[in-house]
């Protein structure tokens, strides 16, 4: 059923619709961050039609809110955030080009018709695991919004991050398959 | 009478903040490595696995186990011959607050509910005290993060609702959560009371070691069909699909008034963090 798939992030449009719910994925390298104040004010810039601090076409945006980095790190624990607050903001940026997110739970169906339309993934990082996925940061830096704190926007070079595809380009969803194998 | 300087509180509070957002308790691990040999889905089990090798990097790197490094609540039973000398307590706690989320470089998550300017401190910290006999002062301090917090709901029933109507909503609740608390997930449940005092005896649930029974038999027997049922709904770890939703469910009760059944449902996430001392 499910396989391994090594990717190297960005990735393209094609990769994007290859990819298959319940795929087990290492991901490697750049990807932005965005969480909940984040999306907010890229909403709203775009809204406005005012141009973004940053690109995000192509990008795959993850919602996480690292704690401060200890002395010699590039940074804290750095596990995923609840997705579904996102879901509002989302398909104004899967229009734009953005083609993977990385969270927890389940998307609404808006964001999930959004994805099939325009090419975009939604992997599963695996929540509370933050000291774990921490060691495969390698870099961070802020790319926009630093008086957002752990909210701001970050770049993260990243290394074999372990992650799940959760919903893929055809609306196939593993909150809905997985749950329906094991529900007795 | 016993005298508590201040100093000491903030002191203990500071590194019970530090160790319990980097050191997953035993029982919780044990807890953990258990239904991680018991695991029917491979994707479920894969998860839980590397929920113990993040509890081992944390301690060992002493790095927080999950970044949401929660709200600080904070119990004290203090015995009531004790004095308390050098300052006032909350504002004890609360530099014992600062001071470990500061030490400890952990997310200050804490804001205005309407500006939502942050404090830039994790404080104030949610504190609860209770006056206890003798002349001791418990102190336990349990970060709450708030994807699993968000989770959770409290409901008034009438008393007609009865004990299947009070069922219903805790394993409908934990079914509507899904994947957003992080499973598998402790249910804490407060029964009776007051809407308050459900609340807080549904927080308080949350500290009973994983893997020790009620010590009342009814509520125990409840809480064995409740966990079943809740591993039978097929969530799974962080809702994938598989025999582990919840890691335990426990229920305090408390006598309530003959128009009600208060219940409300607190969801923890499988890192069930909480740190204890005493002066």
């Amino acid at each position: 059923m499910s396989k391994t798939i090594e990717l190297t992030a960005p990735i393209t449009e094609s990769i994007a619709r290859e990819l298959k719910a319940g795929d087990k994925v290492i991901l490697s390298g750049t990807i932005i961050t965005g969480r909940d104040a984040a999306h907010k004010r890229i909403v709203d810039l775009l809204f406005a039609d005012k141009p973004l601090p940053f690109d995000i076409h192509g990008q795959i945006i993850y919602y996480v809110g690292p704690t401060p980095p200890p002395p010699g790190r590039p940074i804290g624990a750095a596990g995923p955030t609840t997705s579904y607050r996102m879901d509002a903001y989302a398909p104004k940026l899967i229009e734009r080009g953005l083609r993977g997110m990385i969270g927890k739970g389940r998307r609404s169906e808006e964001v999930k018709s959004s994805m099939a339309q325009y090419g975009a993934v939604y992997f599963v990082a695996i929540g509370g695991a933050g000291a774990l996925i921490s060691q495969s940061v390698k870099e961070a830096k802020v790319l926009a919004w630093e008086d957002l704190g752990a909210e701001a926007v970050r770049e993260l070079i990243i290394e074999n991050m372990p992650l799940i595809v959760g919903v893929d380009t055809f609306g196939n969803d593993l909150y809905d398959t997985g749950q329906e194998q094991f529900r007795r | 009478m016993k005298t508590i300087s201040v100093k000491d509180i903030t002191e203990g509070v500071k590194n019970l903040c530090i160790k319990a957002c980097t050191i997953l308790s035993p029982d919780v691990v044990r807890t953990l490595e258990k239904f991680h040999s018991s695991e029917e889905s491979s994707i479920g089990k894969e998860i839980l696995g590397k929920l113990i090798e993040n509890a081992k990097i944390a301690a060992s790197e002493s790095i927080p186990l999950c970044q949401d490094t929660g709200m600080a609540v904070i119990f004290m039973e203090i015995g009531q011959d004790v004095h308390i000398a050098g300052g006032s307590l909350t504002e004890a706690v609360n530099a014992g607050v600062k001071a470990g989320y500061a030490q400890g470089h952990l997310r200050k998550s804490v804001l205005d509910p309407l500006s939502r300017l942050n404090t830039g401190d994790n404080t104030p910290a949610v504190i609860h005290t209770e006056i206890v006999s003798g002349d001791k002062m418990k102190i336990t301090m349990a970060p709450k993060g708030f994807g699993s917090e968000n989770m959770s709901r409290i409901m008034m029933f009438p008393p007609s609702a009865g004990i299947e109507g009070v069922k219903e909503f805790i394993i409908e609740r934990v079914q509507e959560s899904g994947g957003n608390p992080c499973p598998p997930i402790v249910v804490g449940v407060g029964l009776g009371g007051t809407f308050e005092k459900a609340a807080l005896l549904a927080k308080k649930a949350l500290f009973r070691p994983l893997g020790s029974p009620n010590a009342d038999p009814e509520l125990n027997a409840l809480e064995v069909e409740l966990l079943g049922k809740i591993n039978d709904l097929g969530l799974g770890p962080m809702g994938l699909g598989g025999r582990t939703t919840a890691l335990a469910v426990h229920i305090n009760k408390y006598p309530t008034h003959l128009a009600s059944i208060p219940c409300a449902v607190n969801i923890q996430c499988h890192s069930c963090r909480h740190a204890e001392m005493e002066l």
